[in-house]
């Protein structure tokens, strides 16, 4: 019945997620720009001479692939609150993603800035299948884990 | 007049323009012609580049001082503004034509809504022309198109007229005459003299009216057409015309009257500008009196930038139709021609074939010369050729004839083999065609197609190349001549139409109808490309509209079905698409309604000369920028002397036109700019030493116009290889210099070439070394393979965004971290040369391996700003490309340069499953701008047969091509993974593909190692593979070599991989002239292959092997003295010295024949190899004999271990 500190961290989880959730859908609404960009003949990447339009789409690209970095560490942000709040079945539940990120961020190509995507080799259609995939998955996972959270949050509020 | 070159084509076109020009002044005859030619070209030309830069200018009295200048050194300047005037105006005016060209670049650079207010203006204008004459008939359809010839006439006219701020003029005019407005614009320019005008072409060009004119016109209106339409129609327009010809003359006549008004406002603001207009006409003029230049330079020049003028008028028609299509230009989009024309513009178009297409100069000249021969005549018949693209005003059938025989020449018996079967193809009932698709539609015919597909294949006695091959049984695998592609299975027509499989090959010619048949077979599917071979022959079609599939936009090929005379289906997307009025004439018969006669349907491999509707700007010079390393160690390696010996030998040989500009900088801790500009007395070298912020000195003077500053370039190169003889500086910093390069380079695109001797050490981008010596023998771990930091990746995408390639030449003694600095060649679709412990005299083969590449680099073709795209039949899809590019969208590659020597490969996969269908294709569209200026499209398209059964799956096996794509597969895996991953990854395609066939065979015999015939090399060719220095363990190899060789792997075409991966070894000692071969008239030896062990080697012998990039002949100890004297030059063996580079010239039977078959195997590829003599017993033969493959070494498997090495990971 108490506000505890545990029910906090669900809270603020459960406002996370919805976070990743939106980041996760622009994510999959991103590579599938890039990846049908060419279906549509009239409509293509211009880089030499974008037009407004395309300028608004390829930043909308680059947005979305610059988020990386942000929800990696949302993720490890409540990570952590839970682990504070020692609910460790949510951080057991968590930590696969976690180890998960990790990996990611450690395999990326050689790059100067922070970001996980490498132009030369993003249009390689076995990349932007994985990365397509990895986003449905994880936007199933956050989906998934929403409702957790909000579930957990009740039973903590409400016992 | 009854050439018909295409250049010569051009240039009438060209004169129909600049005669407009001329007229106004009327006092041309006096210029010197020659000169001023150059002027005129560049002076055009360089104001696309220049607007990039100074696009501020756009003013009204910008124009007039382009006019009042006359000068050529002003003219860059004065033109830029005044084009820039132009492109302002014609987005008011629908008269853009002549200036068209440039103004719609403008446009596309400088605003889309210029650009937009362009189209929308032509397609106001041009509706009305269509309103006029309907369009419905042939005659009909050919007449307007007559009119335009004139538009780019009354372009430049409008252009200064505008200019003048007269603009509201023109629109008028068109309204009052709207029937007739396009000829009306014409006319306008010409009025003034055009007795004059005409008769000064007469006298100068030594055209006779008469002779060729129209039979039944008087030769005033003669006159009056040529100088309004262009001066030329002749051409190839339908015959059918003849009767609206009067028509056109009818306008032609009309403007004159009107436009004395016009011409006298004009004449009045306009008179101070005539000096430079007057130019332009002479040198056209000038071209055309010596039809045997036609294929000279200026020539050519001409010819193109005619052809762009010619094409453009069209554009805004095109535009019209279909507004989207113009953001597509960059990629090899392009207007959708065939919407183009169902709108629109009927208008014949020219083509002529031109082989060898692009530069006479170089290859094709030979093949080309065919073409210029009957140029000789007067121009007028040249001229009306090119005209024809925009102007077929000509109606005489009987002339014409000639034309089309000689416009063809060498290529008529070709054709003449293969067009009969196609006729009969057209028909959709005729089973021949029907085997390329099956429509649903004629179930019948659909059955049939089937069914003779499955004959095909199965009808044929068992192929050879099924036949099962115990591979642990045979011991002489390899075959005695070379290995040939295998011939995809298909019907006779389609093999001969069929791409050859020296641009176009792929590793199943038969492709499986599943992925799951694919994944059964495992073998990889993939295609090898090498799309911008120097070709000896080649077709060039100058059309105004290039007929594309408009949903997929594929290009017209020979395996696209007429499903009847109007209409033909897509065989890539099935899309069915009309026959643009313009396509269903044929130039090579000179007939009408046969579309499926055209060359674009008789060749797989065509050349399309583009409109600017292919261009987002000015096509861009040729532009060079040499970055040399002069630190302490790249003075005393001495490169420097070799290469500006080079460079100032072939200065002439760039391939360029008279817009080439060069520059150089040199670097060592600071960068050396050198101001080159015309007019100083000598070369002036600037230093910037803040490499942190790099900047340039002079912006303008760096990049200078090859022929403008050739004294001074010439004395740069004399001086640069003394300038740096004392230096002390050790340091190097070639981040700084390669920004630095960018900034210079970044307005225009171009190739830059970096010189580079050792690690750079200072500024961005420096690295350290991470090679441990220890480690390069390991068998454990290769590591650094990828590149230490992403800055040359970085830099290398940017010049790729700005059309710049950078070449790389790495001249060291040391490790220089070749995987980082690869970088930047390899993502700006740039070349990547390597010269390990290079010193000019203390390794003299290097130098001269240097001295020779070096030759083949300046002076090959090129390709600027050119993309890529590969598309294939729906069902399949690339994933993966390999090769030197940026890959933009996912079936689009960016290449800001193209050489005749790389190579591409793209791995496919079958997304959808193929049973609806028979056939596959492939398409690969290279859109490119030539050294000249001219934007082309070259298209090879293959096709192959689906098959849905495994054994036919591995009947089909390309092994050679199947082992280029994993290599490029394993060069990919040991960056991104790591080395021993890539070795196993090849062990198991061998494994896996030979374990899937031997559970197909039926007798299983499974003690035996079997392989289908086809696929016999394999295991051989993966050993090779493993052993090759890219993936080699426990030999030591330095970290540079084995980068470069996965470099060289990625990026070699095919035939050039082959042999770097399975060497060829021959025995040289025995040559007779059995077998021989003839070429050029002299007799070349063949003898047979050997296989690469060293029990083929005995000491009586000598034998010579094949490295792709390196000949070794190893002589044995006891080989016959004869040999060694009449072949070698020495008495015995003993006296032959430890390291010799060279055959002498010896005057014996047996040395002709040694040195006639050395040189034939040096001609076939582009990089000199280097020639080492290696004694048996000399310290050099290790590196001879660890190309024999086939032996065991103390790290690997020989070939028979292997094998059973394999048979036991089968059977496990």
């Amino acid at each position: 019945m108490a506000f505890t500190f545990a029910a906090f961290c669900y809270m603020l989880a459960l406002l996370l997620t919805a976070a990743l959730i939106f980041f996760a859908i622009w994510h999959i609404i991103a590579f599938d720009e890039l990846k049908t960009d060419y279906k549509n003949p009239i409509d293509q990447c211009n880089t030499l001479n974008p037009t407004v339009e395309k300028v608004k789409k390829i930043k909308r690209v680059k947005i979305a692939l610059k988020l990386v970095l942000p929800e990696y560490l949302i993720h490890a942000f409540f990570c952590v609150m839970f682990l504070c709040a020692a609910e460790w079945l949510t951080l057991g539940l968590n930590m696969p993603l976690l180890a998960y990120h990790i990996w990611r961020y450690m395999s990326r190509p050689v790059m100067s800035g922070p970001g996980l995507y490498d132009p030369t080799t993003i249009m390689n259609a076995d990349i932007l299948a994985y990365c397509q995939k990895e986003g449905w998955c994880k936007l199933a996972f956050y989906l998934l884990a929403f409702f957790y959270y909000l579930y957990g949050m009740i039973y903590l509020v409400s016992s | 007049m009854q050439v018909l070159s295409g250049y010569g084509l051009h240039h009438q076109n060209y004169i129909a323009s600049s005669g407009h020009y001329s007229q106004g002044p009327g006092k041309m005859t006096s210029l010197p012609l020659d000169t001023q030619c150059g002027d005129y070209y560049s002076a055009l030309y360089t104001v696309p580049t220049q607007n990039v830069t100074v696009n501020t200018v756009n003013q009204q009295p910008g124009a007039q001082q382009m006019y009042s200048r006359g000068p050529p050194a002003s003219h860059i300047v004065g033109s830029t503004l005044g084009s820039f005037q132009g492109a302002a105006s014609s987005a008011s005016h629908l008269h853009t034509s002549a200036s068209q060209p440039y103004s719609s670049f403008v446009n596309h650079y400088n605003s889309p809504a210029m650009y937009s207010a362009n189209s929308s203006v032509a397609s106001q204008g041009f509706p009305s022309t269509c309103g006029h004459y309907a369009v419905s008939t042939v005659s009909n359809a050919a007449y307007p198109s007559v009119s335009y010839p004139s538009l780019p006439a009354g372009d430049t006219y409008g252009q200064m007229f505008t200019s003048q701020s007269a603009p509201t003029i023109r629109p008028v005019k068109d309204n009052s005459f709207s029937g007739q407005n396009t000829a009306i614009s014409h006319p306008l320019p010409l009025p003034h003299p055009p007795s004059q005008q005409h008769q000064q072409q007469q006298s100068l060009s030594g055209y006779n009216t008469l002779t060729w004119s129209a039979p039944g016109l008087p030769s005033t209106q003669d006159n009056l057409i040529r100088n309004h339409t262009g001066s030329l129609a002749v051409a190839n327009n339908n015959p059918t015309i003849t009767d609206s010809l009067s028509c056109p003359v009818m306008q032609n006549v009309q403007p004159p009257k009107s436009s004395p008004v016009v011409s006298t406002v004009l004449s009045g603001s306009s008179s101070t500008r005539t000096p430079p207009t007057a130019n332009h006409p002479v040198e056209p003029v000038t071209s055309v009196t010596q039809p045997s230049e036609l294929l000279q330079q200026k020539g050519m020049q001409y010819g193109e930038y005619v052809n762009n003028q010619a094409s453009s008028a069209p554009t805004p028609l095109s535009s019209t139709s279909d507004d989207e299509e113009e953001e597509e230009e960059d990629e090899e989009a392009g207007v959708d021609s065939s919407s183009t024309t169902s709108s629109a513009s009927p208008m014949p178009n020219s083509y002529d074939a031109l082989e060898g297409g692009s530069y006479p100069d170089m290859l094709s000249s030979s093949a080309s010369s065919p073409a210029p021969d009957p140029a000789p005549e007067p121009d007028p018949a040249s001229a009306p050729a090119p005209v024809s693209a925009a102007a077929p005003v000509i109606p005489q059938p009987s002339k014409m004839a000639k034309p089309f025989g000689y416009g063809y020449p060498t290529l008529q018996p070709g054709y003449q083999n293969t067009t009969a079967p196609l006729t009969s193809g057209v028909q959709p009932s005729n089973p021949v065609y029907s085997g390329f698709q099956q429509y649903p539609q004629y179930p019948g015919v659909n059955q049939l197609s089937s069914s003779l597909g499955g004959l095909s294949l199965q009808s044929s006695p068992q192929p050879e190349s099924l036949r099962p091959v115990n591979l642990t049984q045979e011991r002489n695998i390899l075959p005695m001549t070379p290995v040939w592609a295998p011939v995809p299975n298909l019907n006779a027509d389609l093999k001969k139409l069929n791409c050859s499989p020296d641009s176009f090959r792929c590793t199943l010619t038969n492709i499986p109808q599943t992925q799951a048949l694919l994944n059964k077979a495992k073998l990889p599917l993939g295609l090898l490309l090498h799309p911008f071979r120097d070709l000896t022959q080649l077709p060039v079609i100058t059309s105004n509209t290039i007929v594309r599939c408009r949903s997929c936009r594929t290009y017209i090929n020979p395996f696209v079905s007429f499903i009847d005379q109007r209409r033909w289906k897509c065989n890539l997307c099935y899309r069915v698409n009309d026959v643009p009025e313009e396509f269903m004439y044929n130039p090579l018969t000179r007939s009408y309604g046969e579309p499926h006669k055209r060359p674009e349907v008789q060749n797989s491999t065509v050349e399309f000369i583009a409109s600017s509707d292919y261009m987002l700007r000015p096509p861009q010079p040729a532009v060079y920028l040499f970055v040399l390393d002069v630190s302490h160690n790249a003075v005393e390696a001495g490169y420097l002397t070799i290469l500006c010996q080079s460079l100032l030998e072939n200065l002439d040989k760039l391939p360029g036109d008279s817009r080439t500009r060069i520059g150089f900088m040199t670097f060592d801790s600071t960068i050396h700019f050198y101001n080159l500009q015309e007019g100083l007395s000598q070369p002036q070298m600037l230093i910037v030493s803040d490499i942190d912020d790099v900047f340039l000195p002079t912006p303008d003077s760096l990049l200078v116009n090859l022929y403008e500053s050739k004294e001074l370039i010439k004395d740069l190169l004399n001086a640069l290889p003394n300038m740096f003889t004392n230096t002390r500086e050790t340091h190097s910093a070639l981040g700084p210099a390669l920004q630095a390069a960018f900034k210079l380079m970044s307005p225009t695109g171009g190739r830059v070439s970096v010189f580079q001797t050792q690690l750079p050490s200072l500024g961005a981008g420096l690295l350290q070394s991470r090679e441990d010596p220890n480690q390069r023998s390991s068998t454990k771990v290769v590591q650094h393979l990828g590149p230490a930091t992403d800055f040359y990746k970085k830099l290398a995408l940017d010049c790729s965004g700005q059309q710049t390639a950078v070449d790389l030449f790495l001249l060291s003694s040391q490790y220089s971290d070749l995987a980082s600095l690869a970088c930047m060649s390899k993502y700006s679709a740039g070349c990547i040369y390597y010269y390990p412990s290079f010193h000019y005299t203390h390794n003299p083969s290097q130098a001269e391996k240097l001295q020779k590449d070096l030759k083949r680099y300046l002076t090959r073709k090129i390709g600027f700003e050119a993309v890529m795209r590969i598309r294939c039949t729906k069902g399949l899809s690339m994933h993966t490309f390999h090769g030197n590019f940026f890959v933009r969208s996912t079936d689009l590659l960016s290449l800001a340069n193209i050489n005749p020597d790389a190579g591409f490969a793209v791995q496919l996969s079958i997304e959808e499953s193929l049973t609806d269908t028979s056939l596959v294709c492939f398409q690969t569209a290279l859109l490119y701008t030539s050294s000249k200026g001219e934007r082309r499209i070259r298209v090879h398209t293959l096709c192959l047969p689906v098959v849905s059964s495994l054994a036919d799956v591995y009947a089909g096996v390309d092994v050679q091509a199947a082992i280029c794509l994993l290599a490029n597969m394993a060069v990919d895996r040991s960056i991104s993974s790591s080395l021993s991953d890539a070795r196993d990854a090849l062990v198991n395609a061998v494994v896996d593909s030979l374990s899937a066939y031997g559970s197909t065979l039926s007798n299983l015999q499974h003690s035996a190692l079997m392989a289908p015939s086809s696929l016999k090399l394999f295991p051989l060719y993966v050993l090779a593979l493993l052993k090759q220095k890219a993936f080699r363990t426990g030999t030591s190899t330095r970290l540079d070599d084995r980068v470069y060789a996965m470099c060289q792997i990625k990026s070699q075409p095919l035939v050039h991989l082959m042999r770097m991966i399975h060497p060829n070894l021959y025995r040289i000692d025995r040559l007779t002239d059995e077998g021989a071969i003839h070429v050029n008239d002299r007799v070349v030896p063949q003898p047979p292959l050997q296989k690469l062990s060293a029990e083929k080697l005995t000491r009586e012998g000598a034998f010579l092997m094949d490295c792709g990039s390196v000949f070794y002949i190893w002589v044995g100890k006891g080989c016959d003295n004869n040999f060694i004297e009449d072949v070698l030059g020495y008495p015995n063996f003993a006296s032959v010295p430890q390291k010799m580079t060279h055959l002498p010239e010896l005057d014996t039977l047996s040395s002709e024949r040694a040195r006639s078959f050395i040189t034939w195997l040096r001609d076939s590829r582009p990089l000199s190899p280097i020639l080492h003599i290696v004694k048996d017993e000399s310290p050099a033969k290790a590196e001879f004999f660890q190309h024999l493959i086939e032996d065991r070494t103390e790290a690997a498997f020989s070939y028979y271990e292997f094998l059973l090495h394999v048979q036991q990971q089968i059977c496990k």
